[in-house]
Parts: structure tokens; C-alpha cells; sequence
């Protein structure tokens, strides 16, 4: 815990937790508000949300770009205009050669989208990696991620999806996940971006070439390429309830968090469930 | 705030002098062993750096997987292609009699061969799927001669380093590094599931380079040469795919 250099300006401007506003102005309040001042991330979890918000905003935008070139997706190894697709989106192409029903082509980006897909996709890798490894090795992983044994069971998670849903109060959340959370972020973490990548190296002809099987174990190239838009989806999906419930528990707070490391409880919505 | 101490000064400055010590010297071997590709400047050179340098130490040497004969594309898709030159045309009503493929560049023997020499050096078949950076993609049986070979005919001179490849179509051309080029899955193709390479795949001649994306495969091969330098051929970014945006290493 770092203490703060209070000035009677910066705090002036802190709204004070009740507790607290019945000391003297003149008291040393400044030791006060430390107490109550949490490191709730650390710099490299903070350094890795961003630098993974911003590859994964640049695979998304650059991802939709390359589909736009063949809006057909396919199962198996192989797929064409001249084969049947397992489904198809109803938008117009970058590509005259794809059946789209619009009389008009859009402008091809595919080129820098692809450069900045796989620049983007090394920085998610790499950072990845370096996150994986701080999760193992500073025990993050096991005091914060993996559910703890009273979480572990049915019960926990229909408990807390109906407190949830009965908007309740529960101050014991404000300094580590729920069950929902913690299961929601292992799924991120250790199935849907590993599969992301997996898929993604499936639509390599260099890797797949080399190795078979990164492809074949799947079901082929296609089903790899359709799968890659099922696991964005998914991960989309993570994002807008991730961003909501930031958005319920207040955002600002939330986000000073993840910036700078600190939140002060007096800052934060106490009916919040979305804290650490 | 805590403020800075002498030893974090100290700590940071050793970290970043290490960390760019360890970065040049990994650049420079890199350079050593080729694994650097000539359109890595620019914004996107270094991730284009990073996919082409362990996919090179990764799967250089790696055999060719085929597919089996049952999945080979009823219908493969036909790409549209660009207006032909009149020359084509003219070759063409001759059945490509006239079609000659020059091998020139840092050779010993600098060659001119038709399809038929092509066909007498050399016959290979591989059945191997086409992926279009679009999406799409198709199984075929190409037959041709293998790259490899023409060069041994040719004669490689010591300080070759890429193999620059042209289409009879105006400002089609391409590039390989030579761990591509002899690689003996990269065929110069002249046929096709059992019969001539058709017009609209390429024929008569199609570099067939099965370990990146269909736009490395050039249709209508008609020139080779083989260099020491990407650096004086258009605009030094090692083809002309990169000049419209496009990866010239399509790995992936």
C-alpha cells in the first residue's frame, strides 16, 4: 500500500466514507485514506488488459474486413462458390466473384487488414504468453481465478445468478471475483483465446502443410475458418457483458482501476458485483 | 507517489540496454539466416518479420502433406483472370507450341524451355488444396516439374538468394525465397487432374507453390530470374503484391 500526499485541495475533492467524516480537518487524514486506498490491479495485469483490448478491437475490425472478401462459410476441408455453404451472410462483398445478390462491389481493404490481423494477433500471443505466465507463478491464478472451494459447486452458481437477478447486495465481492466471474474469465483465458489462435493457424497453408494435423483435428480448413467466426462471436459476447456489468458497478471507478491500479471504495458503488 | 529510487533508475536502464542489445542481435541473425523478408518496413513489418521467421525455422523442411485422390474438388472454382495479351491468344491457337519458359539471373546455364522440355525433364504429381486469401478454397492434382529441378538444370551461382518469377500478364510478378523455390513440393505446373492445365487455371504453365496462399501461384509463368537482391525489382518489397497492400510472404 502506497501512501498518498494528501494536500487539503486533493482532499477536498475525495468524498469521504462516512466513517471517516467526523475526524478534525487538522487530524492527519491523509493516513485515513490510505487505509481505504486498494491496489486493485497490478501494472503488468493493467499493461496486458490494454495492450489485449487493443489487439483484439484491431483483429476484430481487421476479422470482419477479411470476411467481407467471402461472406460463405463452409464445413470440412474444402469450399467454394461452387460448393454448398452451411451458411451464408446476406451482405455485399469485396469480391465480384461471390453470389451476394447486390449489384455493386465494396472496395477491397483486405490487404492492410490482413498485414494488421497477424501484426495484432502476435501482440495478443505475446502478451498472452506474458500473462500466462504471471498468472502461474505470482498465485493470481489460484487466489483469484480459480473458484475456491465453497464456490465449487452447482449450487454457488445458481445462488449467485440469483442474487444477480435480485440485484443484491454483497460487500464481501469488493475485493476478489465471484464463482460467475472467475468461471466466465478461465473461459476466456484457457478455452476460447487458445481455440482462437488454434483456429487461426488452421487457415495457414505454411502450417498446415507442416503439420496436418492443426487443421485435421479440427475437421478441416473450413471448418476451422467457421469455427474462428464462432469463437469471435463468443468472445464479443464476453466483451458487451464484460463492458456492462463495468458499466453497472460504475464505470468510472472501474475504469481508474484498470488505468491506474487504485480504486478508493468511496469511489465505488457499493451495490456493485463487478469489482477487481 | 514514492519517488524514484537510484536502484529503479539503475534497474530500467540495465533492462532496456539488455533488451536492445538482445533486439539487434537477434535482427542481426536473423539477417545471417535470411528469415528477415523484404517488405519488412513499413507499419506491419514487424509482425510480417516475426510470421516469416518462425514459420521458416518452424516448417522449412517439412514434407508436403497430400490429400487422398477421393477428395479431390468435383467442381474447383475458377478464379476470374485479367485480359490476356494478344500474344497469348496467338500462342494459344498454336495448343502453347511456342510457349517458352526463360530461366536467366544468376544461373550458370540460363535455359529457354517449352512445355514439352519441362514435361521431358521431369514429371511429378501432387494433390494438394488451394487457399485463397479470401477464404475459399479447392483440392487439385497438379502435375508439373519440379522447381528444384529446372534450378539444378540451371545451375544456381553461390550468392542466389531469391528466384523473382513473372506471368505473360503485365505487372503480375512474384517472388521466392530459396527454401521456397527448392522445396520440392513447388512445382511448375502443366497439368491438371489427368489432363492439360486449362486457360482458366493458368495453363500453360502456373507456379504451383502449395505452401502459401493461391497468389503466390502465378498463372501463365513465362520468366524466371534469379537474384541475390529483392532490391532493384519494382519496388524492392520482393513482389508486386506488397505494392497493393498484400503480404509478399503468404504463409500465413
Amino acid at each position: 500500500m502506497q501512501p498518498l500526499h494528501n494536500t487539503a485541495s486533493s482532499l477536498a475533492k475525495l468524498s469521504l466514507p462516512p466513517q471517516l467524516r467526523c475526524y478534525p480537518h487538522r487530524v492527519p487524514v491523509a493516513i485515513q485514506v490510505t487505509k481505504s486506498v486498494t491496489v486493485r490491479h497490478s501494472l503488468l495485469v493493467r499493461v496486458a488488459h490494454w495492450l489485449t483490448f487493443l489487439a483484439f478491437i484491431a483483429l476484430l475490425v481487421t476479422g470482419i474486413e477479411i470476411l467481407i472478401s467471402h461472406p460463405r462459410f463452409y464445413w470440412g476441408e474444402v469450399g467454394n462458390v461452387n460448393t454448398q455453404p452451411l451458411f451464408t451472410f446476406h451482405i455485399p462483398s469485396s469480391r465480384d466473384t461471390v453470389p451476394t445478390g447486390y449489384g455493386y462491389v465494396l472496395p477491397d481493404q483486405n490487404g492492410w487488414s490482413r498485414y494488421l490481423h497477424f501484426q495484432a494477433a502476435w501482440l495478443l500471443v505475446l502478451t498472452g504468453a506474458v500473462y500466462l505466465a504471471y498468472l502461474v507463478f505470482s498465485g493470481h491464478l489460484r487466489k483469484h481465478l480459480f473458484p475456491t472451494r465453497e464456490q465449487r459447486s452447482i449450487r454457488a452458481c445458481t445462488t449467485r445468478i440469483s442474487q444477480y437477478l435480485r440485484r443484491n447486495k454483497l460487500a464481501d465481492e469488493l475485493h476478489t471475483y465471484n464463482v460467475l466471474q472467475r468461471s466466465a474469465y478461465l473461459v476466456v483465458i484457457f478455452v476460447l483465446f487458445p481455440l482462437i489462435i488454434w483456429t487461426g493457424l488452421a487457415m495457414s497453408p505454411a502450417v498446415t502443410t507442416a503439420f496436418p494435423f492443426v487443421s485435421s483435428l479440427l475437421g478441416g480448413r473450413q471448418t476451422a475458418r467457421t469455427l474462428h467466426l464462432f469463437i469471435t462471436i463468443a468472445l464479443v459476447l464476453f466483451l458487451i457483458v464484460h463492458v456492462s456489468m463495468v458499466a453497472r458497478s460504475g464505470f468510472r471507478a472501474r475504469m481508474r482501476a484498470m488505468i491506474t491500479g487504485k480504486a478508493h471504495p468511496a469511489e465505488t458503488n457499493l451495490t456493485s458485483r463487478e469489482i477487481l | 507517489m514514492n519517488p524514484i529510487s537510484r536502484r529503479k533508475v539503475l534497474t530500467a536502464a540495465l533492462a532496456a540496454t539488455a533488451g536492445a542489445a538482445g533486439f539487434a542481435a537477434a535482427a542481426r541473425l536473423a539477417q545471417k539466416y535470411g528469415l528477415i523478408p523484404p517488405d519488412h518496413r513499413g507499419p506491419y513489418g514487424a509482425g510480417e518479420a516475426l510470421t516469416y521467421a518462425c514459420q521458416r525455422v518452424l516448417t522449412a523442411h517439412r514434407p508436403l502433406h497430400e490429400f487422398p485422390r477421393s477428395m479431390i474438388s468435383k467442381q474447383p472454382f475458377m478464379n476470374e483472370i485479367g485480359k490476356l495479351p494478344d500474344s497469348f491468344k496467338a500462342s494459344q491457337a498454336l495448343n502453347f507450341s511456342d510457349w517458352h519458359l526463360t530461366v536467366d539471373g544468376l544461373v550458370d546455364h540460363p535455359l529457354s524451355l517449352s512445355v514439352a522440355d519441362l514435361r521431358a525433364l521431369a514429371t511429378r504429381n501432387q494433390i494438394t488444396e488451394v487457399a485463397c486469401e479470401e477464404g475459399w478454397s479447392y483440392i487439385a492434382e497438379w502435375i508439373g516439374t519440379p522447381l528444384s529441378l529446372v534450378l539444378r538444370e540451371a545451375g544456381l551461382r553461390p550468392e542466389a538468394r531469391f528466384l523473382v518469377y513473372y506471368s505473360i500478364q503485365p505487372g503480375w510478378w512474384d517472388s521466392l525465397d530459396l527454401a521456397e523455390a527448392l522445396y520440392p513440393g513447388t512445382l511448375i505446373s502443366w497439368g491438371m487432374n489427368d489432363g492439360d492445365l486449362p486457360v482458366g487455371f493458368g495453363g500453360p504453365l502456373r507456379m504451383r507453390v502449395p505452401r502459401q496462399l493461391g497468389y503466390k501461384s502465378i498463372k501463365f509463368l513465362s520468366r524466371i530470374t534469379v537474384t541475390d537482391s529483392m532490391k532493384h525489382f519494382g519496388k524492392g518489397l520482393g513482389s508486386a503484391s506488397p505494392e497493393v497492400g498484400y503480404a509478399w510472404y503468404a504463409g500465413i
